[in-house]
């Protein structure tokens, strides 16, 4: 354990005048950065403003182009592909580094486990396992298989492992994107179980009032460009995304327009029964923007794809239109006019090791063809449409998907879901994990083809986001719709007590 | 913005594909002047010829595994298929003889039951994958076995011999040639022509490379893929079925060590021409150019006297395995 933490112990970890580029492509930009022990320091920034690049210059996992990392007070070359963690730096993915099939005990101690006569010492391992997990307050079972955790719980044993290994320095790629209000409240307290022992947390993060709650200073980086290392209480949500964005970020929502309530009913759900839903009942208005509010869990995804064919539907009724429809899969509700734009971008939503074209014009192939042939020409002019009505910015466009920032893959996913001209649009947290200058502009496109007369369903886990843009609020939990706001009625704290069960009533 | 990343996707694609476009042919080049120097009839075109219609069945095989490998699955029971399928030809051929005779029709009666019965017993493997939801390296290696026991049982531990007049019939189909041209070459060639369309200009071909580079994807945008699976390994076995109609003129008979280790020469030259093994991407011209290949490593182990041409197979193993070596290396490095 380091002797002296906080604010005046000399930095473990520096970067000085750090800069990376990729083949031409410069990405950093002479970065100085440095987090001591026991202190929490946020990065944050738009995608693309070069934040994941400097968090793997930090962990060894790219190497600089130029500048000098410090660690300990001595220049070092950070050795690649996390070998640093032998050295205690470790960074924590988004995408976890745990095998689904291990035990929490054989995960902690993979690559270096315990032995006896030459034999494994599963015993010991799950004691020790255990302890380990008393003194992290980490409620798991050390034999429970990784695959039955949740996601929030397979974090905890990704820093469970960390720590087991003695980390000096953990840094974590948006820690809390995946994680429910309550998951989030406990990884926080194990952030500052962490900090009191000393360990530097860097920590990257979308969610402004987080960054501030957390840490102890902010960095923020805008293109590559350092623009300030500040003490997080010298901030405030307003001057932190300014610094961001560069310009001054009003109207993050677009105006309401009021609903039509004569409009006609595009989409009516009774009784609607499947895996993990029960019977949930709904009607979806034309040009009507309809919220789904819910923890992580709650049965929203899972009523959008019973409604598109992905999954089976047990009972209830769909109709559509005013007639009663069934989909057995994606291409029936694609060809009817409903359209599902999924959550889970590079595993579900995008190819990412194609182009963009492709990717683009997945779903509607029959419409770019010349008698049995692709016409290439024709959907080349597809994406030079989509190019424009949703800015999708690739560095050239003979880039792979999976190159593009994330902001930009949800554009090009939104692309590739409008492609089909469809009347609904069910969006699934179409904005997880995108800088906020991307949201804007999502926010204003969804606004857009609403006031065109689309109805969307918008399932969103961001509750300002499902507040600033719906008419109407489901509120789910467990599989159930068990509340319905509307206009006034829309507010944090209603969705909230609806969310949480304290508000008794179920709606229809 | 378009406009320019048009005038620049074909820089980064020679870029990307510099070393998995130029390997093969650079290899066959390599084996071209290898051949030549260690015998001066081998660049001859008869030589040649005979050398691409000895290629011309595992060529037509390895054209379906081209499908197959994209889309993510794998066919191993192709040698014993096609074993079978020529058994059965033989059998349906020389039982219709008495009442049909000697003539074409009984010919195209037999290439026709061998054609049906090939995409049959593709279907057989690809529901077993698709509905049956079993690996398809399980499958395609229980049918291996199936099929191969199945020829050796057909003919009794034995041979199973053409009718000879039925025989003389068909050789031409084999041994002739169209404008001086060998017929295996051209069948091959049209396979090859209408296969390389099929896998770059229809859907069927964008959809095999979807499903292979993510299963996932293709199914939440629309596609069928349980159809578009099934359908590779029907082709596939179409195409089995195919070779052994070309393959019965040749021979004249089937037994039990008929088309042996045919599967590994195909998934060679499948990975060999570019093709990745974990799917999402095929190359059919690849696989045309890997087929050739491996049947010049064959010849050329004939013309010389250093290496045991007893190796060939040991030979196509170890590429197999430096191929996808070469594909791993290629995909950390990009």
């Amino acid at each position: 354990m380091p002797t002296s933490t906080g604010a005046n112990a000399p930095p473990i970890l520096a970067a000085q005048r750090i800069s990376k580029s990729f083949g031409e492509v410069p990405v950093l930009f002479s970065i100085d950065f440095d987090v001591r022990p026991g202190e929490v320091h946020a990065i944050i920034g738009e995608n693309g403003a070069g934040k994941s690049t400097l968090m793997k210059i930090l962990s060894g996992f790219e190497q600089p182009t130029s500048g000098t990392i410090v660690f300990d007070g001595r220049p070092t070359t950070l050795p690649p592909n996390g070998e640093a963690e032998g050295m205690g730096i470790v960074l924590i993915h988004q995408e976890f580094n745990l095998a689904e099939h291990l035990t929490v005990a054989e995960s902690i101690f993979l690559g270096r486990e315990l032995k006896h006569f030459g034999f494994l010492d599963v015993r010991r391992m799950r004691e020790q396992t255990q302890s380990l997990l008393d003194t992290l307050h980490v409620p798991v079972d050390p034999s429970a298989r990784i695959s039955t955790l949740t996601v929030a719980e397979k974090q905890m044993i990704e820093i469970a492992k960390a720590i087991s290994r003695d980390a000096r320095v953990l840094i974590m790629d948006e820690p809390t994107a995946v994680l429910s209000v309550a998951e989030t409240r406990t990884l926080f307290e194990q952030i500052n179980r962490l900090t009191a022992r000393g360990v530097a947390i860097v920590f990257i993060s979308h969610k402004l009032d987080e960054v501030m709650q957390l840490s102890d200073r902010v960095t923020i980086l805008r293109d590559g460009q350092l623009i300030a290392t500040l003490d997080s209480k010298a901030l405030t949500p307003d001057s932190a995304a300014q610094m961001m964005v560069g310009r001054e970020l009003s109207n993050l929502y677009p105006p309401k327009h009021e609903p039509d309530v004569d409009a006609p009913l595009v989409l009516s759900v009774k009784g609607l029964r499947s895996n993990g839903v029960h019977d949930v009942s709904f009607g979806l208005r034309r040009g009507e923007i309809l919220g789904f509010a819910g923890l992580i869990g709650s049965g929203r995804t899972a009523v959008a794809e019973t409604i598109v064919g992905l999954i089976h539907r047990d009972a209830g009724e769909l109709d559509f239109n005013g007639r009663p429809v069934h989909f057995a899969n994606v291409a029936q509700s694609l060809a009817a006019g409903i359209v599902y734009m999924t959550k889970d971008r590079k595993g579900k939503g995008l190819m990412v090791n194609m182009g963009l074209r492709p990717n683009l014009t997945l779903p509607t192939l029959d419409r770019h063809l010349k008698g049995i042939f692709i016409d290439t020409a024709s959907e080349t002019r597809a994406l030079e449409r989509a190019v424009r009505r949703f800015d999708i910015r690739a560095r050239d466009e003979s880039v792979r998907a999976g190159q593009l920032s994330g902001g930009n893959q949800q554009k090009l996913m939104l692309g590739k879901t409008m492609e089909s001209e469809p009347e609904v649009i069910i969006m699934d947290e179409p904005t997880r994990g995108i800088d906020v200058g991307t949201k804007q502009q999502i926010y204003h496109i969804v606004a857009a083809l609403a006031a065109e007369g689309k109805s969307i369903i918008l399932i969103s886990s961001e509750l300002q986001e499902v507040i600033g843009l719906s008419h109407r609020v489901m509120v789910m939990r467990n599989g159930r719709i068990v509340g319905e706001l509307e206009g006034t009625e829309i507010s944090e704290e209603q969705i909230v007590r609806h969310q949480m069960g304290i508000e008794g009533k179920t709606a229809a | 913005m378009t406009s320019v990343a048009r005038d620049r996707e074909p820089a980064v694609k020679t870029r990307r594909l510099r070393m998995s476009v130029f390997g093969p042919l650079l290899a066959l080049l390599l084996l071209l002047i290898l051949g030549s120097l260690l015998n001066g009839n081998f660049l001859t075109f008869a030589n040649m010829a005979n050398i691409v219609a000895r290629a011309s069945f595992i060529g037509i095989i390895a054209i379906g595994a081209t499908f197959v490998i994209t889309s993510g699955g794998l066919d191993l029971s192709v040698g014993s298929m096609a074993a079978f399928i020529a058994g059965m030809m033989i059998i349906i051929i020389n039982s219709a003889v008495p009442s049909m005779g000697t003539g074409w029709s009984v010919i195209i009666l037999g290439i026709a039951a061998g054609l049906a019965i090939g995409a049959a017993a593709g279907a057989a493997n690809g529901l077993l994958v698709t509905a049956g939801r079993i690996e398809p390296f399980i499958v395609t290696l229980g049918s291996l076995g199936i099929f191969r026991a199945l020829i050796t049982f057909l003919a009794n531990g034995g041979t199973l011999n053409l009718n000879f007049q039925a025989a003389e019939t068909y050789s031409p189909l084999y041994s002739g040639s169209i404008l001086g041209m060998p017929v295996p070459i051209i069948v091959f060639a049209a396979v090859a022509i209408v296969a390389e369309v099929v896998m770059r200009r229809t859907t069927f071909g964008r959809h095999l490379s979807a499903i292979g580079s993510n299963e996932q994807v293709a199914r939440y945008s629309a596609i069928k893929v349980d159809r578009v699976r099934l359908m590779t390994y029907v082709l596939q076995g179409f195409l089995v079925g195919m070779a052994a109609a070309l393959y019965v003129p040749k021979f004249g008979s089937a037994n039990s060590s008929t088309a042996v280790l045919w599967e590994l020469q195909a998934i060679a030259a499948v990975i060999i021409g570019g093709t990745m093994l974990r799917g999402g991407f095929g190359r059919v011209w690849g696989t045309v150019v890997g087929v050739i290949i491996l049947e010049l490593i064959g010849n050329i182990l004939n013309l010389q006297s250093f290496i045991s041409p007893y190796l060939n197979q040991a030979f196509q193993g170890a590429i197999i395995i430096v191929a996808v070596l070469l594909q791993r290396q290629r995909r950390t490095t990009n």
